[in-house]
């Protein structure tokens, strides 16, 4: 019996502040594959997961999980396999140490104190060595670096065992060395682990020879497949509505808008050329 | 010798066991519900709850009730309401201003109404630890029991959306929810706080332990007990020492908070936190 896909959206909608962000999409995610989500700002990336976690009403459409359709938005069945690092954001408790961020998501919806046991300790501990972020989390929040933190984030999206990784822009504020490690080590647990990744990132170029898939968002719609068929001039012009040029220099790929027309928000060039 | 037979006399006075044992109740719910408060940065929430429980207290000693429920109940009221309003109240620092003055000039008009003004004004500003009575002890028990329930319940996910709020509502925790009855816990907290330290000093048994234990990089349930305790040995202590000086208690309270927090920060530095 081969396997159901990992993710599969179908005529997926969902509205945001009244605009149509995702505008009837359908893809599907093969279990075990390592996908870089692609597209500008406001392209959707965001609004996607928190979707794919309930977070977000689809107006149509529907997600299935791992073959399951997943219930409407509030309904946390069936997302228990779902492992979420959001984008960072403003620092919250920078007193407190890293090793506590990351055990307050441990069982953390449940009523109590947050008080670790023995087998809990252990859990928090194997989750921090699988990112190697054991040496910092004994330190405060605030004495670490965005990269530090993230790592952190990553050791916490691990911690119940998920079977999907939902990672939103986790090599943002990463300088370009650190990038690449970053994605290796992601990728690494990915393989030892058999885990379906979904990685949205700003560039392309940090994830090369680590995808197998790109789903590419612009202007409401999606597009999913291999990264040799997606990131062709046909394709995302075709994707875009608008000529778009797909250019391979040096071993890295650059989106460009054709002759600078606003077909492309600036920061989609940007972001690509970074 | 002298000495210990002073302190020994402190406790021949009902008033001043009384006192002893509302600081214990006060503090075991200021420690760990202040601690909350500034881990998620919203120490200036007490703040603005003592200043509405003021014009609450006011109102109601104006038409016969007690001070105290009268505090409580319009504290926890705004409390809720803080929470319901949830981040439509953020970078709004103009209108809470307004909001909380006006709080503050009703409860004014209400005391010029009062014929024994005086008295009562600067008690509910500044606290009457002196003056406890044995019903309010009562009360402030069984309110600390309440709240160590509620808060031993909620503190686990509380944590965890404080810390993490994309990662705990995706696993379940409604952070609305968690929102309104920690805003309702602060106002209940901050009633009991106010009958030690007035409505004004509020932040000194509220904030400054738990800043200080927060400072020192305390695990959370250690950092919780800490300021409860630290809270209990400011209390203790600044009573012990205004029987001594004949100072009033809390402004041996607010020093010994702002010295204690300034020690922990310097211990934290000195120790390369």
């Amino acid at each position: 019996m081969t396997q159901p896909p990992a993710l599969q959206a179908s005529g997926l909608s969902v509205m945001r502040q009244g605009r149509l962000v995702l505008d009837s999409v359908s893809f599907s995610v093969p279990a075990g594959s390592f996908v870089g989500v692609l597209g500008g700002n406001g392209a959707g990336k965001t609004t996607l997961f928190r979707a794919i976690l309930g977070l977000e009403a689809a107006s149509h459409g529907t997600i299935c999980i791992e073959g399951h359709p997943a219930g409407q938005k509030g309904g946390h069945a069936g997302r228990a396999g779902i492992g979420y690092m959001p984008q960072l954001r403003r620092l919250v408790a920078g007193q407190l140490s890293g090793w506590h961020m990351v055990a307050a998501a441990l069982g953390g919806g449940r009523p109590g104190l947050p008080w670790y046991g023995r087998a809990a300790r252990a859990r928090v501990d194997a989750a921090l060595d699988a990112v190697d972020a054991r040496g910092l989390a004994h330190r405060p929040l605030a004495a670490l670096s965005g990269g530090e933190r993230q790592r952190l984030l990553l050791a916490q999206a691990l911690l119940d065992d998920p079977r999907i990784l939902l990672l939103d822009e986790p090599l943002a504020s990463l300088d370009p060395a650190r990038m690449r490690e970053t994605a290796r080590r992601i990728y690494d647990l990915a393989r030892a682990r058999g885990l379906t990744v979904l990685m949205s990132t700003h560039d392309i170029n940090p994830l090369q020879g680590f995808m197998d898939h790109v789903l590419y968002l612009a202007h409401g719609k999606a597009l999913l497949g291999p990264v040799e068929e997606v990131m062709t001039t046909s394709a995302l012009s075709a994707l875009y509505g608008a000529p778009v040029e797909v250019i391979h220099a040096q071993g890295r790929v650059f989106v460009v808008a054709e002759g600078g027309g606003d077909t492309l928000h600036s920061c989609d060039c940007a972001g690509h050329m970074a | 010798m002298r000495l210990r037979g002073a302190y020994g006399l402190m406790f021949a006075y009902d008033f001043m066991r009384s006192a002893f044992m509302a600081a214990f109740f006060v503090s075991a719910v200021c420690g760990p519900v202040g601690w909350f408060l500034v881990l998620r940065g919203q120490g200036f929430a007490s703040h603005a709850l003592s200043h509405v429980g003021f014009a609450g207290a006011a109102a109601a000693l104006l038409v016969g009730q007690p001070a105290f429920t009268g505090f409580g109940a319009s504290a926890v009221l705004s409390g809720v309401a803080m929470g319901l309003a949830g981040e439509r109240l953020m970078g709004r620092d103009v209108t809470i201003g307004l909001v909380l003055s006006l709080a503050m000039g009703l409860g004014a008009l209400c005391l010029h109404f009062l014929t024994r003004s005086a008295g009562a004004a600067t008690s509910l500003l500044f606290g009457d630890i002196l003056g406890i009575a044995h019903a309010t002890l009562w009360w402030l028990a069984g309110l600390t029991a309440v709240c160590l329930a509620a808060l031993g319940l909620m503190a686990r996910p509380l944590l965890f959306a404080s810390l993490q709020p994309d990662v705990a509502e995706a696993k379940g925790v409604s952070l609305r929810v968690l929102d309104i009855l920690f805003l309702a816990l602060v106002a209940l907290a901050t009633a009991e706080c106010a009958q030690i330290t007035g409505a004004l000093l509020v932040f000194t048994l509220m904030i400054a332990p738990a800043a200080a234990a927060l400072r020192l990089g305390l695990a959370p349930v250690a950092g919780m007990a800490a300021a409860a305790g630290l809270a209990l040995v400011e209390s203790w202590a600044g009573l012990a020492l205004s029987w001594q000086s004949g100072f009033p208690a809390v402004f041996w309270i607010a020093a010994l908070g702002c010295g204690a927090c300034a020690a922990a920060f310097g211990l934290a530095r000195a120790l390369g936190r």
